[in-house]
């Protein structure tokens, strides 16, 4: 098997960073959230991630015992109340984002960003599914390929929000080692 | 990575439990707002403790375009002076025929006992942002039902209707817009008074005439207003002008295509006409609240 690879990989992904504290996270939510909620408008907007389903799955991924269904239950409710869309359709695809983050997260834990983020891609592709079948069961028709886009953008914004989520986490410099 | 590591006991119910708790209880909630529109008062709650985060997230995009107005060059300033001071003149000559317009109607309308025409009264709105939900097409509005905003009520800038009121909050509103798939505006050509109904297709910039048949007496170029026998629009507001009119003898009816006079990309400033009086008491089993018509026939 490739066991010993993986485990090389894994050796020079994993650093040691500050304990994740609640309130960190409640803090990126709520930034992601903003970021959701700005008034952009024609390809902007079609091309702009969904940060908060990025900040959920991230945070599923990495710290499954802080973040459950209910707040991503409530941001999808948020979400929905936000957009005018149909209430319930993007708490129903976060929850079902929540679970695949969760019940993967053994599993990403042993890839490198770049498996991780194909980790990402289809669990993201899944959440944009089921918004479009709710939207399609209750009448409305498929806006276009561009619909998927936030999908592609998600994944290359990743290591991004990766590297930025990590940054108040890794442990200062100890002065007396230097 | 941290892991606090479970208590041996007292797991809480399985993951797959859990989704199924949390996908029920969504699926329950769009059945609920899909079909019986149940969900407004949680709707508005929501939209209240999202409001400051709203607020917060429309500020970098304010202050850019307020920096951008500070640095307009002169001569557009001057430009825009002249082209506005030379539409007002116009505009002032038209108002003054209106007036008394306005006073001869009322007057004739007097004389043949007719209903009396009520002129709308109108709260100016300016578009926050453009909505999110690919699905449909909307626009969200700085004025709320505390503003005095209703749903319902016709939304107009200055060159014709841009849509509809459809839910309110506190502090905004959400107009769908003509060009949003489920709306339908009853309208009429001016030219020969003919009415149609002008249903949305889901995209900026195109609206559809349909059930018009291949004869109908329709031509490009045509102007369309409200018909106003809806209840919701009132009358005379230009909608679209007629662009491409494909008759085809296969089909029973026309296609239509209109392109619209007003967009929401055009400018920022609104007009929210307030709701009309409503109509009297509609004769027949008809349902009351769907004034389109059935079927276009020629109008007096």
């Amino acid at each position: 098997m490739t066991q010993l690879p993986l485990l090389g990989r894994v050796s020079r992904s994993e650093e040691i960073l500050l304990p994740v504290r609640p309130a960190y996270i409640a803090v990126t939510l709520a930034a992601a959230t903003m970021l959701n909620l700005l008034p952009l408008t024609g390809w902007v907007l079609a091309l702009r991630p969904d940060f908060v389903a990025l900040l959920l799955l991230y945070w599923g991924f990495h710290q499954p015992r802080k973040v459950g269904f209910l707040p991503a239950w409530l941001l999808g409710l948020a979400m929905d109340v936000a957009d005018g869309s149909l209430f319930g359709q993007h708490a129903l695809a976060y929850s079902a984002m929540m679970f695949a983050a969760i019940a993967l997260h053994r599993r990403v834990a042993m890839f490198d960003l770049r498996r991780q983020i194909l980790h990402a891609i289809p669990i993201l592709l899944v959440m944009q599914l089921i918004v479009l079948g709710v939207r399609h069961a209750a009448g409305g028709a498929f806006p276009g390929w561009w619909y998927f886009l936030p999908t592609v953008t998600g994944a290359i914004v990743w290591p991004l929000v990766d590297l930025l989520l990590k940054m108040p986490l890794r442990p200062r410099p100890d002065p007396d080692e230097a | 990575m941290e892991y606090t590591p479970p208590p041996f006991f007292r797991r809480g119910p399985s993951l797959l439990a859990r989704l199924a708790f949390f996908a029920l209880l969504s699926l329950m909630l769009l059945y609920a707002d899909a079909r019986f529109h149940y969900m407004e008062a949680m709707r508005k709650a929501i939209a209240v403790v999202l409001y400051p985060f709203q607020e917060m997230a429309s500020l970098p995009g304010e202050a850019a375009s307020r920096v951008e107005s500070f640095f307009v060059s002169q001569s557009f300033l001057q430009r825009e002076n002249d082209r506005l001071s030379h539409e007002n003149f116009l505009n002032a000559g038209q108002l003054q025929t209106q007036r008394a317009l306005v006073a001869e109607n009322r007057h004739l309308r007097q004389l043949l006992e007719m209903q009396e025409r009520v002129e709308p009264s109108s709260t100016v709105a300016e578009i926050l942002y453009v909505g999110r939900d690919p699905f449909s097409r909307k626009v969200v509005i700085d004025k709320g039902s505390l503003q005095g905003i209703e749903e319902g009520s016709a939304v107009v800038d200055d060159t014709g209707l841009v849509g509809q009121v459809t839910r309110t909050f506190p502090w905004t509103a959400e107009v769908a817009l003509i060009s949003d798939r489920e709306q339908v505006v009853p309208a009429q050509v001016v030219r020969n008074g003919l009415r149609a109904a002008l249903f949305g297709i889901g995209y900026d910039g195109a609206l559809d005439l349909r059930f018009m048949p291949v004869n109908a007496d329709v031509e490009n170029g045509d102007v369309l207003v409200t018909s106003g026998i809806d209840g919701v629009y009132p009358a005379g507001l230009p909608v679209a002008v007629v662009s491409n009119i494909e008759r085809n003898a296969a089909y029973p009816f026309a296609r239509i295509t209109c392109t619209p006079s007003a967009g929401p990309n055009r400018n920022r400033q609104v007009l929210v006409l307030s709701r009309l009086a409503p109509l009297p008491e509609y004769p027949s089993a008809a349902d009351p609240r769907k004034g389109k018509p059935k079927k276009a026939r020629k109008g007096g």
